[in-house]
């Protein structure tokens, strides 16, 4: 099960993050999982939102450039090997991950990562099959 | 010294029969070697036979950039091909380089103005020079060797870059002149203190300094760091590459070698001739000059003229220092910079769209730092870093490959970009000259 993912281009201006999470917020939206990668001159926030269509929307009214991509979220056991038993998987079945990031907050006794890979219906179709826990959009939409 | 006294310093009335007779013949040659010119006559309702003296000149029709740009490579040759001897090539403002050519007399005359523009300055043959401007493409380097040649001076051709090893030789083989871009003469009096040597005793007695607008300001401090004095060159590949003017010491204007190098002074709106002292566009025309003669050639530089005798002794005109510019165009580091370049790139890389900025700075005693910010659309944003990184490379590379300056690309937010009345501004020169 694929979710979404909310990429948005920020300078490195003081306050733009602010101005992306504020908005997000006054549109009653949340957010669930969150990284910024960072260059010298700029940076992607990359965010999971309980409401994304309309995150995207909001922000693109709001002149952010922002786009869509499709990432999983894994329910990774919370103890030591938990995150290494994962990426076994993905190393032995040749899943090459882009990026990864934490969850917010987690809703059971999992830790809750999501996944970039260069090839999310390949990696879809191993998590399924090794009976792996993928996090649902029903389930990030109601946390 | 005065390099040809009997030029430089002319009565007006003999300078003036001088110029009206070379107009006459260069009139008719143009007309019959180089169909482009020809049509352009032709258009003005002029026939060749009707420019009798200088004056008549204002019949004549301009001529610009665009029909440089229009006509390359050859359209505006009135020589033959098999009697250019040499081609320099010059970004130009969209597409097209613009390319000058030299015939064998056109290297002599070159030599000729390049040694006159040296000795105004106040270099004497027998002397050391050392030419740190680029050698190559770039009119600079050359003209400056042709020129000390032909004084019989001793050159030490070390180009532009590698800092340390300029002032090396300054040290080692003490030449009196020094020829670079201003910007590049003060960082090098930073890189000697860093080194532990001190600029003002330095070798360099006198400094000729050009390809850039500078002001007195820099003038004055290039001139106490080095201990030097510090004049200005003019020149332009178009009419020869350096040497079509050059300050004496005692630094009131440029001597223009009206001679050979005619000049005007219009109002650009209105293509009238300015009054004497007034600023407008500075108008050329080579008077002798025969692989790519022009007429009336529209330099866009602004300054203001004045044809009192010189305490120097020079009778020929002196033009002011470059006061602006009738076009966007920027110079850095010696480099002409048109955002339309830029735009052009741009436009060429696929998902970006021309919005942009270029901007300019000079941190203390540095060399000229350009950015260009480009505005990110939603077709080339990504959610990789790696992505957008390629990108800007790729950018910075293509923009880079056509202005042969460094650089830095930024990628910015939409919209981002300063606009006035609708139009983005392109510009942001920081830099106090």
């Amino acid at each position: 099960m694929k979710l979404t993912q909310i990429s948005v281009f920020l300078e490195n201006r003081k306050g733009r993050l602010y101005d992306v999470c504020s908005l997000l917020g006054k549109n009653n939206i949340n957010i669930r999982a969150l990284t910024i990668a960072e260059t010298e001159s700029f940076g992607v926030l990359r965010i999971v939102v309980d409401k994304s269509e309309l995150a995207i929307q909001t922000l693109r009214q709001n002149n952010f450039v922002a786009n869509l991509t499709d990432v999983v979220a894994i329910e990774v056991g919370d103890k030591p090997g938990g995150l290494a038993g994962i990426l076994k998987i993905f190393a032995d079945s040749d899943i090459n991950v882009e990026y990864m990031y934490g969850f917010v907050e987690k809703f059971s006794d999992n830790a809750l990562l999501v996944f970039r890979f260069e090839d999310t219906d390949k990696a879809v179709k191993i998590l399924t099959d090794k009976g792996v826990k993928v996090v649902t959009r029903r389930e990030i939409e109601g946390l | 010294m005065i390099w040809k006294k009997e030029i430089e310093c002319m009565q007006p009335a003999e300078l003036k029969k001088l110029q009206s007779d070379y107009l006459k013949k260069l009139i008719p040659y143009i007309h019959s070697n180089c169909p482009v010119y020809k049509k352009k006559i032709d258009d003005a309702g002029v026939k060749p036979d009707q420019i009798k003296s200088i004056d008549d000149i204002k019949r004549l029709p301009f001529t610009t950039k665009i029909d440089m740009r229009d006509n390359y490579p050859y359209g505006l040759f009135s020589a033959k091909d098999k009697d250019v001897v040499e081609i320099h090539i010059s970004s130009g403002t969209t597409g097209n380089p613009t390319l000058v050519g030299y015939t064998r007399y056109d290297v002599s005359l070159w030599s000729d103005v390049m040694a006159r523009t040296i000795c105004c300055a106040g270099g004497e043959p027998g002397e050391t020079i050392q030419i740190a401007y680029g050698y190559g493409l770039f009119t600079g380097g050359l003209g400056f060797h042709y020129g000390a040649l032909e004084m019989g001076m001793k050159i030490i051709p070390t180009s532009s870059g590698q800092t340390a090893r300029q002032l090396k030789i300054m040290q080692d083989f003490k030449p009196r002149v020094i020829a670079c871009t201003p910007s590049y003469v003060l960082y090098m009096a930073e890189e000697a203190k860093a080194m532990g040597i001190d600029p003002a005793k330095g070798n360099w007695k006198i400094g000729i300094f050009g390809a850039e607008p500078w002001s007195e300001s820099m003038r004055k401090e290039i001139e106490l760091v080095w201990n030097m004095s510090a004049t200005d060159v003019y020149g332009l590949s178009e009419i020869i590459g350096p040497g079509v003017a050059q300050e004496c010491p005692h630094k009131e204007g440029l001597h223009i070698f009206s001679d050979v190098f005619y000049p005007e002074i219009i109002d650009p709106k209105t293509d009238q001739e300015a009054k004497e002292g007034e600023s407008g566009e500075l108008v050329i025309t080579t008077l002798t000059k025969q692989a790519i003669p022009l007429i009336r050639y529209r330099t866009r530089d602004i300054v203001s003229i004045r044809y009192d005798k010189c305490k120097c002794g020079r009778t020929s005109p002196r033009i002011s220092k470059i006061k602006g510019r009738t076009d966007d165009m920027i110079i850095v580091r010696g480099i002409n910079v048109f955002p339309s370049q830029i735009e052009h790139v741009l436009l060429g890389i696929k998902g970006t769209q021309p919005h942009y900025q270029i901007i300019v700075d000079r941190k203390a005693h540095q060399l000229d730092e350009v950015e260009v910010l480009v505005e990110v659309e939603e077709k080339i944003f990504s959610d990789e870093v790696k992505k957008l990184n390629e990108l800007s490379a790729k950018i910075k590379k293509e923009i880079e490959g056509v202005l042969s300056i460094g650089v830095k690309v930024t990628l910015v937010e939409p919209k981002t970009i300063q606009r006035s009345e609708g139009k983005a501004k392109r510009i942001v020169d920081k830099r106090t000259i």
